[in-house]
């Protein structure tokens, strides 16, 4: 009795360990950048800003590229996304369900596109863009970026797809489904949490995509993160990133609050667990 | 009348052997018919050939006169039990029994009603709201096979149902099953490999082994006159001894047995409760092992070349290791080329 008492006393103070180093990791840059998005004026000894205000929001919101760069970013965002589960989602179903000649070297070559150094590809995927005319326009982001959101959209399915117990299937054709009626009503809802996450992985990896967004977009395309490094790099003031930062948190938590909503706690958990 | 009728149907996979070979039957309506076999026998390809999951390579599968080898699962009037239950985990119980309600396209009220009949039938009333997945296995078995009847198939399929069930709830789920489909008067293939649950629940048992049917007979016709060497070792305890007929006797070591049959090699089969031993001066056999069940015991037995024998004795406290004993069978089976030749 007594050592079980210890046992669980040393537990939880490892896991309140853990979880303030979690905290410290997690939420103390943001608390900063959070903290820097507010500030007027925060010089060296002070712990805490000297004076708060909505300056530098005022000074950013004011910008019209900033504005223009957002909405530019959550079309792209949305295309993509959309574009991307309308090819991979069917793909991944006949990856995981069919069985075609070249099928496994196939599915490899998506993962090869991600095993070697992205920015060479990007650069001669931009020659060929060059040629295309596809430099500095929607498309050619759209396009980069789609390959972008392969890996997840194509890996993360098929496992998806495959984990649903054909016997389930079986039993829906059983009662008197067709085969159209069991993907809707069975192999979809039982893939479904999965799949959420990977769309959801795959808009938020497009939002904050920098490098297809700046080698093929620059100069026509600025998306949201393409505008905050160039913000970064030419004027050193700090509060005018940190706004920004602050900003793109913002599809960070529709995002979340999409997946809460669509996924669920235990359902989220189940479909990662197959 | 019979409503299913297979005709020589062979299945063979891509990989090569033939998992059921020109298999033949035919059910009656109302009939429960057990397909029992040692694993890879090709119970299950035959049962999901009649579902519709696998196609035949040939042969034919005819329900109520109608010609079904070639439709999918979703046209034939079966219903399949899985042994894994597979019911749908995103549903609750009322869903998962209403769902092919609702694809034929049943009022609401109605599927509501039968839903609540059928749960009702298989003994979980009130259980609609549960999710699936907050049912114990038998509960879920339970709901598997309410999901099948409450389509009411002329057919029901049930691919080792109990397999993942411990002993008591088998028994118990075996018996209610036999209940609902007698009160039914459905029309039922069941396969199992436990022996006990295809002798008690059956009304005619299909041995298969190696896609092939051995026997189709009635429990206890099964049981007391196997058709061959394999049904004889495969149904209950049996003593399978191969040997030489010469000159109207069987021989094995210093085992002599008087067998009517033509010269050459014969399988004799004797089951346990078939041989007695006596206590003897010029042994045949020497007692290995005695083991008592209390209502009765069992003596293994060594002929002289080692071939291990077993014969059950009302009281196994006349018998020790070590003792020399002679062996008399009582009723005998003799088969020879995979055929009985023989049976007093
Ligand atoms: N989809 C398949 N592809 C290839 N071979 C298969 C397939 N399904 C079954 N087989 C083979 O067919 C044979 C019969 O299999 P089946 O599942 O019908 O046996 P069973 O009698 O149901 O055995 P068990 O009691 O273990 O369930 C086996 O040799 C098996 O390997
Ligand atoms: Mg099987």
């Amino acid at each position: 009795m007594s050592t079980m008492t210890t046992a669980r006393g040393r537990i939880d103070w490892l896991g309140i360990f853990f979880a303030g180093l979690l905290t410290i990791a997690i939420v103390g840059p943001l608390l900063v950048v959070g903290t820097w998005a507010f500030t007027e004026v925060w010089r060296y000894p002070n712990v805490i800003p000297q004076q708060f205000g909505f300056r530098f929001w005022a000074q950013t919101l004011g910008r019209a590229d900033v504005w223009n760069a957002l909405m530019l970013s959550l079309q792209l965002t949305t295309v993509v996304t959309l574009l991307s589960a309308l090819i991979c989602l069917p793909a991944a179903y006949a990856f995981a369900r069919m069985n075609f000649p070249g099928r496994n070297i196939l599915f490899f070559s998506f993962l090869a596109g991600h095993a070697f150094p992205k920015f060479g590809l990007l650069v001669a995927i931009a020659a060929i863009f060059l040629q295309l005319d596809l430099i500095g326009t929607f498309w050619g982001v759209v396009l980069i970026q789609l390959v972008g959101t392969l890996m997840f959209m194509i890996w993360i399915p098929v496992a998806a797809f495959q984990s649903v117990d054909r016997r389930m299937e079986e039993a829906a054709r059983d009662v008197g489904a067709g085969p159209f009626r069991v993907f809707w009503s069975v192999t979809l809802p039982q893939a479904g949490p999965t799949i959420a996450a990977a769309v959801l992985l795959s808009f938020v990896g497009t939002f904050y995509e920098t490098e297809g967004a700046w080698l093929i977009g620059a100069p026509g395309i600025r998306t949201m993160p393409v505008l905050m490094i160039s913000f970064i790099n030419n004027q050193m003031v700090i509060q005018f990133g940190a706004v920004l930062s602050v900003l793109l948190w913002v599809p960070s938590f529709i995002a979340l609050m999409f997946a809460r909503r669509v996924i669920g706690g235990g359902a989220f958990a189940r479909g990662f667990g197959g | 009348m019979s409503v299913l009728h297979i005709a020589e149907v062979t299945k063979t996979f891509s990989a090569g052997a033939k998992a059921v070979d020109s298999f033949s039957l035919d059910v009656a309506d109302g009939e429960l018919v057990c397909l029992l076999g040692p694993s890879g026998s090709g119970k299950s390809t035959l049962l999901r050939m009649v579902g519709g999951f696998e196609q035949p390579t040939s042969g034919s599968i005819t329900i109520d006169g109608e010609d079904v080898t070639h439709l999918p699962p979703e046209r034939r009037p079966t219903g399949m039990v899985f042994q894994s239950h597979a019911l749908w985990t995103h549903m609750n119980v009322f869903k998962n029994l209403a769902f092919g309600l609702k694809l034929r396209r049943m009022p609401a009220a109605e599927i509501r009603d039968k839903v609540e009949a059928v749960l009702d039938l298989v003994g979980l009333a009130g259980y609609g709201d549960r999710m699936t997945t907050q049912l114990s296995g038998g509960q879920q078995q339970r709901v598997a096979l309410a999901r099948s009847l409450v389509l009411e198939p002329k057919i029901l399929l049930l691919d080792e149902p109990f397999a993942s069930l411990d002993q008591h709830l088998r028994e118990r789920l075996r018996e209610e099953v036999r209940d609902i489909q007698q009160r039914l008067g459905i029309t039922t293939l069941f396969v199992t490999h436990g022996q006990d649950e295809a002798l008690s629940m059956a009304d005619r048992i299909v041995v298969m082994a190696n896609g092939k049917t051995e026997q189709i007979d009635r429990p206890d016709v099964v049981y007391r006159d196997p058709k061959t060497p394999f049904v004889a070792g495969f149904i209950g305890s049996m003593n399978l001894i191969d040997g030489e007929v010469r000159n109207g006797y069987f021989m094995r070591s210093d085992l002599t047995v008087q067998l009517q049959v033509p010269d050459g090699p014969a399988t004799l089969a004797i089951r346990p409760e078939s041989l007695d031993v006596t206590a003897s001066d010029t042994p045949k056999a020497s007692v290995h092992r005695v083991t008592d069940y209390g209502s009765h015991g069992l003596v293994d037995l060594d002929l002289a070349d080692g071939t291990r024998l077993k014969s059950m004795v009302a009281h196994p406290d006349l018998f020790r290791a070590g003792q020399g004993v002679d062996v008399f069978p009582r009723a005998i089976a003799a088969y020879r080329d995979n055929q009985q030749i023989y049976r007093s």
